[in-house]
């Protein structure tokens, strides 16, 4: 909780030194709130047992592990701010503000042991994000983003309250032990309203998490939000949505998984095949991940059709490994874009001369997305496979293996522009500034710590 | 010194250090010495080795212990040999580079990829052999699309998403193995040990298969092959065809046919025919091509589809001379490549047409040239001959016409090595090259290794089938179909 509060606190810190043009001061309070957000979760690891404030909470280590996950990747993505919304906006103490509430919206997706906590998780998580998408005010794609982002986002906060009541109508309460129990009590004669139920947060949620056919909304917000964004939105947001969606189906749903399994199983083939066959045909990098982040939302799904002893820690390990690699391949667009102006494959063009570093770290993220071994997705994807044989999907993994083969190809796409084209403006190198290096050795080395010693992750949970 | 982990590590370390060599001349006598305390590390082992049925050097930790995964090494008969033939070739492969001017990150990624390499053929754990099938594949890919020539770009994604979708679906068989095991492990002991419904053995058959055909290859997945090797750097095709589709061959002999002895039982004939056709078919196009490279390529597809054949055959005979073979082939095929790349260096051609008499003026590369191809023909006293003899020995006790058509690679082996040969070395001297100067220094040295390697194994085959014999006796009996 004490993370979570530090969060909020610090967000109207953060407003108040905007209002006072301490532009400075920004980035190392928000650093050092974060610091400290992380101490908290690390100091409570072990000691939640029991859900606290009359059961609205549970920080058990599930959901710290997925804040610490979330704080982490927000800690990544805004060091890489310092020079980036300085150079789109003069307010910067509002982004600063709108993403620690959003990160805080996402700490209570992760830990929330209410139904009602975890709609107030995803809308505080979420009105904050529509407020990014959107903050480029003159760019008419941001715009157009923000408005598409805010309907959609509407629709599906509708789909899940209704849910959400429907269970309530069911059983009475919101609390997700008591859902439980319920469905324990009643194995056989369970009120329709409470499949109505099951149904309707299904489609919530995968609106959220960007799976098909819930997903026309992913490509053109990601594209149109400033990439900063779209790598907080594709990253974070994405875990925190996982985070709560498996709480939910292990937790509580599992006692009916004959039910929305087969549902599953559809839109997870249906997920796989969009994302990848579209994000094949993309001539711009940032569509391409847009794209693949479906395709991963897909991958990610698999942990909840098939909710072994392993689902809890394979979702966090493919997390990791996903967020930090979109995080490196981000980071690089932003280089690129800088300094090409174009964030299309061709941009990339002999960054492997110019820019070995950055070039290497893109190649590794690139091959984490892919799953090549010794990486970080690499595991995550063998986690994921190995749960779903458990329960012998053997018909869905040989589709996702054709869909992995797949996205092999469009991965490698960027490396081979980036290796074996020629420059298009000469000899002249991305500028990297210091932030930015860190950033990228740092996924790179975490990245390649996970795919080789992956007992670092897997073992927390 | 006989922890097998130093000989994993040093290439690794090898290539991290590469990574940051400053200049290209500096990178390769680093690489070149590394490689030499490589095979100076190997030492150890070749004398501490009991050529009996055992797993030795064995080396296993728990490396994800929820899944219980571990990561386990040894060395028995069938893998030590080409665990030499690998630390062996590497200063060769080096060597031969020393007359180009070539980036250091080369040499790095060939580290990785010696690394991945060895992985492979140490590998007792489904898991950590995958990591090194697929550790091996990511180097091999840059190497022959950074340095290759032609449409290389294209050749090579073809040739990486092609190996790699074929090792997806064994990635997938290796999962549904792991949950079939007790304790859900991924040990090759308890791999072995399963008792598997027919059904079930059947399309793990294939799934395996599929992704050893693509990479060894075997008719009809050969189509990415003679595009990549004919477009590849010469050390790249080297080390593809001399080291990296030894991993295929090394991966029936090791997991297919243990592991689902029915499924081979069942298919086994069907696989054996391909490797036939493969060879006659490979044979007949080797015959037609003009390219020269294209033409070596080829020639080891038919080469690998009597290593395969032998293997799939599942008999002594066959088994042993499959390791043989794959040793020899190893040896030749670098030779083979070197050749054809010193004549490029000197007439800047490949094509068949426009080379001859080149021997009036290279003596010496001619009388090497002429050893080496003696080696790849299988001709008696060089190393090709036993190794042939006893795969189409093993294919005989089966069947008279498998060794019939299987045959036909030395009838049909000879016709084109010696066009290659004649084409190139023999003829009028065109006027263009009759300032082309022989071979010295590196080259001479690198050659003569080879020549030397393939006499000695030659005369004394031994040395490889006495290492491999009690493994294979033990396997052939344990594993019956």
């Amino acid at each position: 909780m004490g993370a979570i509060i530090t969060l909020s606190l610090l967000g109207i810190l953060v407003l108040y030194l905007g209002l006072y043009k301490a532009k400075s001061l920004l980035l190392p309070v928000t650093m050092l709130g974060l610091v400290v957000a992380l101490g908290f979760e690390i100091s409570a690891w072990n000691k939640g047992v029991s859900p606290i404030y009359n059961g609205m909470v549970l920080f058990d280590n599930f959901a710290l592990a997925f804040s610490i996950l979330c704080i982490v990747i927000t800690g990544l993505i805004l060091f890489l701010s310092k020079e980036y919304f300085r150079a789109i906006s003069n307010n910067v103490a509002e982004y600063y503000c709108l993403i620690l509430f959003s990160l805080t919206g996402a700490l209570m997706v992760c830990s929330y042991h209410n139904l009602a906590m975890l709609f107030i998780g995803i809308e505080v998580m979420s009105v904050a994000l529509y407020i990014l998408v959107g903050i480029r005010k003159t760019d008419f794609a941001s715009n157009e983003a923000a408005l598409k982002y805010f309907l959609m986002g509407a629709f599906s906060t509708g789909f899940l309250l209704f849910g959400i009541t429907l269970l309530y109508g069911a059983t009475g309460t919101f609390d997700i032990t008591g859902i439980k129990n319920y469905l324990i009590d009643n194995p056989t004669a369970l009120s329709p309203l409470f499949y109505g139920g099951i149904l309707l947060l299904l489609v919530g949620l995968l609106f959220k998490v960007g799976a098909a056919p819930f997903h026309f909304w992913t490509p053109d917000v990601y594209d149109g939000a400033p990439i900063l964004i779209t790598s907080y939105m594709s990253t974070v947001v994405k875990v925190a949505s996982f985070a709560g969606f498996i709480k939910l189906f292990s937790y509580v749903f599992s006692p009916l998984q004959d039910f929305w399994t087969p549902i599953l199983l559809l839109i997870i083939v249906i997920t796989l095949f969009v994302g990848n066959i579209t994000a094949l045909m993309q001539s711009s990098f940032k569509r391409m991940l847009a794209y693949s982040s479906i395709s991963h939302a897909g991958y990610m799904l698999f942990a909840i059709i098939s909710l072994g002893a392993n689902a809890n820690s394979s979702i966090l390990t493919y997390g990791f490994a996903y967020s930090l690699a979109s995080v490196a391949a981000f980071a690089g667009l932003i280089l690129v874009k800088r300094s090409h102006g174009s964030d299309q494959f061709v941009a990339f063009d002999g960054l492997g001369k110019t820019n070995p570093l950055l070039a290497l770290v893109i190649t590794v993220s690139m091959l984490s997305l892919a799953g090549i071994p010794l990486t970080a997705g690499f595991i995550g994807k063998f986690m994921l496979f190995r749960s779903a044989m458990a329960d012998y999907h053997i018909i869905l993994l040989a589709l996702a293996v054709v869909n992995a083969a797949i996205g092999v190809y469009y991965y490698l796409r960027v490396v081979v522009h980036m290796y074996f084209y020629p420059s298009i403006t000469g000899e002249d190198t991305v500028a990297v500034p210091t932030s930015f290096n860190v950033v990228l050795i740092l996924t790179l080395l975490l990245t390649v710590l996970i795919g080789i010693y992956p007992n670092c992750v897997i073992s927390l949970l | 010194m006989n922890n097998l982990f130093i000989l994993l590590l040093l290439p690794v370390a090898s290539a991290v250090l590469l990574a940051f060599a400053k200049s290209s001349s500096t990178a390769k006598w680093i690489a070149l010495v590394l490689s030499l305390v490589q095979v100076a590390l190997t030492i150890p082992f070749v004398c501490a080795f009991v050529p009996d049925a055992s797993v030795q050097f064995e080396q296993s930790f728990a490396w994800i212990s929820s899944l219980n995964i571990h990561f386990h090494i040894g060395l028995d008969g069938i893998s030590f040999p080409l665990v030499l033939l690998t630390n062996g070739l590497f200063p060769l492969i080096i060597l031969s580079t020393f007359s180009k001017e070539i980036k250091h990150s080369f040499y790095a990624l060939a580290s990785f990829m010696q690394a991945g390499l060895l992985l492979v053929f140490m590998a007792l754990d489904a898991f950590t052999f995958y990591v090194g099938w697929e550790a091996a594949l990511i180097p091999i890919y840059f190497i022959c699309a950074l340095w290759g020539d032609g449409d290389r770009i294209k050749v090579n994604l073809k040739f990486f998403i092609y190996t790699f979708f074929g090792s997806l679906f064994m990635l997938i068989a290796i999962l549904y193995l792991g949950q079939q095991t007790p304790n859900k492990d991924y040990e090759w002991t308890s791999f072995v040990a399963l008792d598997l419904s027919e059904y079930a053995q059947r399309w793990l058959f294939w799934a395996f298969f599929i992704a050893f055909a693509i990479k060894i290859p075997i008719f009809p997945f050969h189509t990415w092959q003679p595009d990549t090797y004919t477009n590849a750097p010469t050390a790249g095709t080297m080390l593809l065809a001399g080291i990296m589709l030894k991993m295929g061959t090394y991966g029936v002999i090791r997991w297919l046919i243990p592991v689902v002895p029915f499924g081979a039982s069942t298919y086994g004939t069907v696989a054996l025919i391909l490797c036939i056709i493969g060879i006659v078919y490979a044979s007949i196009i080797a015959f037609k091509q003009q390219n020269a490279k294209r033409l070596i390529a080829y020639s080891s597809i038919a080469h690998v589809g009597l290593i395969t054949a032998g293997i799939f055959a599942w008999n002594q005979e066959g088994l042993q001379g499959a390791i043989l073979q794959m040793v020899n082939h190893g040896i030749s095929v670098i030779g083979l490549f070197l050749v054809l790349d010193i004549i490029k260096s000197r007439t800047g051609t490949n094509t068949l047409n426009e080379l001859g008499g080149l021997a009036y003026n290279m003596p010496v590369l001619a009388t090497l040239f002429v050893i080496i191809m003696m080696g790849a023909v299988g001709l008696p006293l060089t190393n090709g001959f036993i190794g042939e003899f006893l795969l189409l020995k093993s294919l005989y006790s089966i069947n008279i016409w498998y060794a019939a058509f299987a045959g036909l690679t030395l009838i049909f082996g000879a016709v084109y090595m010696l066009r290659l040969f004649q084409k190139s070395m023999l003829g009028t001297v065109d006027s263009s090259y009759v300032k082309v100067t022989d071979v010295k220094g590196v080259e001479v040295l690198v050659l003569v290794i080879i020549c030397a390697l393939i006499i000695a194994l030659g005369i004394f085959p031994n040395s490889i089938l006495k290492l491999s014999e009690a493994s294979v006796t033990q396997l052939v009996q344990s594993v019956k179909f």
